[in-house]
């Protein structure tokens, strides 16, 4: 099998669109079934009373991960035709913290914020407006900011080369991490989650 | 803004963490099968910006390097852009799945002990600093944490490190808003 199927030109672009669109509704789809489209749920992890975003989050990672890696070893899929996107380490550092504060004040990450949008949340739609402000306020203060941007440039580089570590191992270290993470969240959420009665009480 | 119709069903529960967390897999995964590539939210939010600039001023648009990537070669529409077609999914997608579950109602969403007008406040700036934040990373959670974390991408990594890392650091300060 040759896969990806579009790098292998199976389809073109226009084509491609379309898929776009349906794996946009499998995305929108589940983000809102796990509850990411309410920010109370998703500002809930950084308080440890519900850390359904830690879970979701690395069950689709280690998901997506164990299929892509075995589908390449099995030869079935060229990695090497997967887009991977180039590092700029400290840039991107420094976009992480800022997106995480972000993330606390305003509830939500660009993707979840249009899951409510869809949903009617108010407060969505205002983080989504801010999201196109801080980008057009990026587009404006890039010709200043343009060298810091594009500093400490690294390439298309993953923990496996970086390391030199074999990419099996470190699937393997990565599905034990998030079983670890997994057990640990539970625990957290027995110790800090909220009561029971108080989340049904919400009947108006 | 506590009155709203569509509450006459009872919203349900929600999907047990881990399998949709599977589901998002399997949706990431069936991306990279097909495409070859993973999700993403705020490339499209770009998309949109640089094309808007270019109709409002396009020489201010074609002289600044961050829209002209954006704007592509002038062959191709801008806005037939892959992201945007996605993001467009995400909206129907996220509306399916709230309508069937009685999840669909005007609110905001909020801890009890904030205004609405401070709660807009800070959706309106957390969304400014996360679209700036995004263009200097690369990429969102969904680009970068979630796509670049399945392919074990190096800076993918370190970025959601530190979005976790800023988010708690800075919870503290916020806790008014949700707790």
């Amino acid at each position: 099998m040759n896969l990806p199927f579009y790098k292998f030109g199976f389809f073109g672009a226009e084509t491609g669109l379309v898929f776009a669109f349906l794996i946009g509704i499998g995305f929108g789809f589940f983000l809102e079934r796990a509850g990411f489209g309410t920010a109370k749920k998703l500002a809930a992890q950084f308080y440890f009373t519900d850390l359904t975003v830690f879970k979701v989050m690395f069950t689709a990672i280690v998901t997506a991960m164990l299929g892509v890696y075995f589908l390449s070893s099995f030869g079935f899929m060229d990695f090497s035709l997967i887009n991977v996107v180039d590092t700029y380490i400290v840039p991107q550092i420094v976009g992480g913290l800022i997106l995480g504060i972000g993330f606390v004040i305003g509830g939500y990450c660009p993707g979840t914020s249009v899951v409510a949008c869809a949903t009617g949340k108010i407060d969505g739609v205002v983080f989504f407006g801010g999201v196109f402000l801080g980008t057009f306020i990026y587009g404006e203060v890039y010709p200043i900011i343009q060298s810091f941007a594009n500093m400490t440039y690294m390439g298309k580089v993953t923990l496996p080369v970086f390391f030199n570590i074999p990419y099996g191992v470190l699937v393997f270290a990565v599905v034990l991490m998030a079983l670890g993470g997994f057990a640990g969240a539970e625990w957290c959420e027995k110790k800090f989650g909220y009561k029971k009665p108080v989340e049904v009480s919400n009947e108006n | 803004m506590s009155t709203h119709k569509s509450i006459l069903i009872k919203p349900k529960p929600y999907m047990n963490p881990y399998l949709a967390g599977i589901g998002l897999g399997l949706v990431l995964l069936a991306s990279y099968i097909i495409m070859g590539r993973g999700l993403g939210a705020s490339g499209a939010v770009s998309t949109v910006i640089a094309v808007g600039v270019n109709t409002v001023s396009p020489a201010h648009a074609q002289g600044n390097a961050f829209y002209s990537e954006y704007l592509g070669n002038g062959s191709v529409n801008p806005l037939k852009d892959w992201l945007i077609f996605e993001v467009l999914g995400v909206l129907v997608g996220g509306f399916v799945s709230g309508i069937f579950a009685g999840r669909v109602n005007k609110s905001i969403e909020k801890g009890p002990r904030i205004s609405n007008p401070k709660r807009l406040f800070f959706a309106l700036l957390g969304g400014a600093l996360m679209g700036f934040g995004a263009k200097l990373a690369r990429g969102c959670t969904s680009g970068q944490a979630l796509t670049g974390g399945s392919i074990l991408n190096l800076g993918s990594w370190a970025f959601m490190l530190c979005v976790f890392g800023g988010a708690y650091m800075f919870a503290y300060f916020m806790r008014k808003e949700w707790l």
